[in-house]
């Protein structure tokens, strides 16, 4: 197994670098190889889509173009860089005009891009491709008895008909597959798929911390140890700013955040210290004394 | 087929909370949830109280919660979200008071459509005869104008949900979707004039800079009509307007020259 690695703006430059590292410990230990995009632009987060389409498009076809150059599918580690490049190869699949125009502008650049690369999120690729018996396989640590509360993102999740829902219907629990696979055990609760309060950082943060708020006191509430995403910026919000979630409620919330990466890391028997959970605002100490750790 | 419905029950004389009251019934393999609700109010429950009416997904008065998601429930078919003997949960639309039974107070839906005035602005005395529209200029309209107004979009708004958890009043709150695709019903609409005032109150607090875009309106709309993407237009609109130094629409700009000057954020 081979894909081209897109890391994401926030996971090498900024913000998250343990999920990048943990993401390439985790796919050496399972023996998926990875080849670095490390050239290609930001995906535009929405935020560009937003703003200048055709431009969004015309940087995420360049990426494509890369990885076809490469002879490889691609492969993300964030939920949004995921829900952002699947929107923009739907749009670019579905209508060959559309296309040819993307391909005007990347031809200034000398790329072309064919309209069908695969690209995968890793969560996908584990459940999909790696497959849950041979992850079962792969786990040296069973995380017995650790309670988990998975927090998709919402672009992994909506909307959904560009997320290849209907020819893998497997992809709507692949979290909660993931978490047992490792041994734990999924606690559900209502802010599985809703907004971590991300993209209003900045904007609106009484409204950011507040949905930091009611998801790590529900899941508290719940019961988990943890819990556990495959986001990035769902990672930065929920965890970062879990200190002023609680002020904001008068009380102090403490729901150590993992990125999936780091959940799988420790079942595979990666060591803590090489997780990278000293970036954490909230300590995972209760995670690894569970654990035994 | 055998269908279970365990239906959200509230009944304000009774001085009691919601509760949860299960019904199993049979019916025909085709039967949509409004009709197993009609069946259980007219064979089993008489109390039980829904608003419907046309039963066919266009009045928008049956939208309510079905297995955690807003549907208008006259186009949700039983079977498509249970096997045989499955349960389904029924509850009212959310982020809106509760009358009784699956029946919301609508008042703060209104209150938010009207804020937008929700009417055409045009400059000058009215021509003689109807206004001449090109079908080209009209035509991307056609979706946002299909809005039925059944609020699915509004119960399940995220950032809604999130003032109102906080205990904001419902008039301090986000304008959210509905309202929202409403003004961009009309600032796109080749008649109007009013697009500079329009796009002005709309920049300001509580309005389109809110959206956490989380897709969720996209998601539950049952008429097609995106509201996400509808806000994020009347977001491009605004920033061409010139209204480009509230906090939202700086970010915008600021990560679009980031990524144009350096590929990266």
């Amino acid at each position: 197994m081979k894909y081209a690695f897109w890391p994401g703006c926030s996971v090498p430059r900024q913000g998250t670098p343990e999920l990048r590292i943990t993401a390439a410990a985790v796919c050496a230990k399972l023996g998926i190889e990875l080849e670095d995009l490390s050239l290609a632009p930001c995906t535009g987060s929405g935020i560009l889509q937003a703003k200048d389409l055709i431009y969004a498009d015309t940087l995420n076809a360049s990426t494509f173009a890369m990885a076809e150059e490469m002879g490889l599918p691609l492969m993300t580690i964030c939920s949004t860089c995921q829900g952002v490049f699947s929107q923009a190869r739907k749009r670019m699949k579905e209508k060959p005009d559309y296309l040819a125009r993307i391909n005007q502008n990347l031809a200034e650049q000398g790329m072309e891009y064919s309209g069908s690369v695969e690209v995968n999120h890793l969560l996908w690729i584990l459940v999909e491709d790696y497959g849950l018996d041979a992850m079962r396989d792969a786990v040296v640590r069973p995380l017995k008895g650790l309670r988990v509360a998975p927090f998709y993102g919402c672009y992994l999740v909506r909307p959904s008909a560009a997320l290849g829902f209907d020819e893998h219907p497997e992809r709507k629990t692949s979290l909660e597959s993931l978490i047992e696979a490792l041994g734990a055990e999924v606690v559900e609760f209502r802010g599985k798929t809703l907004c971590c309060g991300y993209p209003l950082v900045g904007v609106n943060d009484e409204n950011s911390a507040a949905m930091v708020g009611t998801h790590t006191l529900e899941a508290e509430e719940k019961g988990a140890d943890c819990m556990v995403t495959p986001c990035p910026l769902c990672h930065m919000n929920l965890d970062g700013v879990q200190p002023q979630a609680g002020e904001q409620r008068g009380t102090r919330i403490r729901m150590p955040v993992l990125h999936m990466t780091q959940l799988i890391g420790l079942a595979l028997g990666i060591d803590p210290p090489d997780l990278g959970f000293d970036r954490h605002t909230v300590s995972v100490k209760g995670v690894l004394d569970k654990l035994k750790l | 087929m055998e269908v279970k419905l365990r239906v959200s029950r509230f009944d304000p004389e009774s001085g009691d909370g919601v509760r949860y009251q299960s019904y199993a019934l049979e019916v025909p393999d085709y039967a949509t949830v409004l009709e197993a609700l009609l069946k259980i109010r007219e064979e089993v429950d008489e109390s039980l109280a829904l608003r419907c009416s046309c039963l066919s997904a266009i009045c928008g008065s049956c939208a309510m919660r079905i297995n955690n998601q807003a549907r208008l429930a006259c186009k949700t078919k039983v079977k498509a979200l249970a096997g045989d003997g499955d349960e389904i949960v029924v509850e009212p639309v959310s982020n809106m008071s509760v009358i009784k039974d699956l029946v919301a107070d609508m008042d703060s839906f209104w209150q938010k459509v009207r804020a937008v005035d929700p009417w055409l602005q045009p400059k000058g005395p009215p021509p003689e005869r109807e206004y001449l529209v090109a079908h080209e200029v009209m035509r991307p309209l056609a979706d946002v104008a299909g809005c039925i107004m059944c609020g699915a979009c509004v119960s399940d708004c995220t950032v809604l949900e999130t003032e109102l958890g906080l205990g904001k009043p419902s008039e301090q709150t986000f304008l959210g979707p509905a309202a929202l695709a409403k003004g961009y019903r009309f600032v796109a609409d080749p008649r109007d004039a009013a697009d500079a005032s329009r796009l002005l109150a709309l920049s300001n607090a509580e309005g389109i800079w809110d959206c956490t875009r989380c897709n969720i309106c996209m998601e539950v709309c049952p008429k097609g009509v995106a509201p996400m993407e509808q806000i994020l237009a009347l977001r491009r609109k605004a920033i061409e307007q010139g209204y480009d130094q509230v906090l939202g629409a700086r970010h915008t700009l600021e990560f679009e020259k980031t990524v144009r000057e350096t590929s990266w954020i």
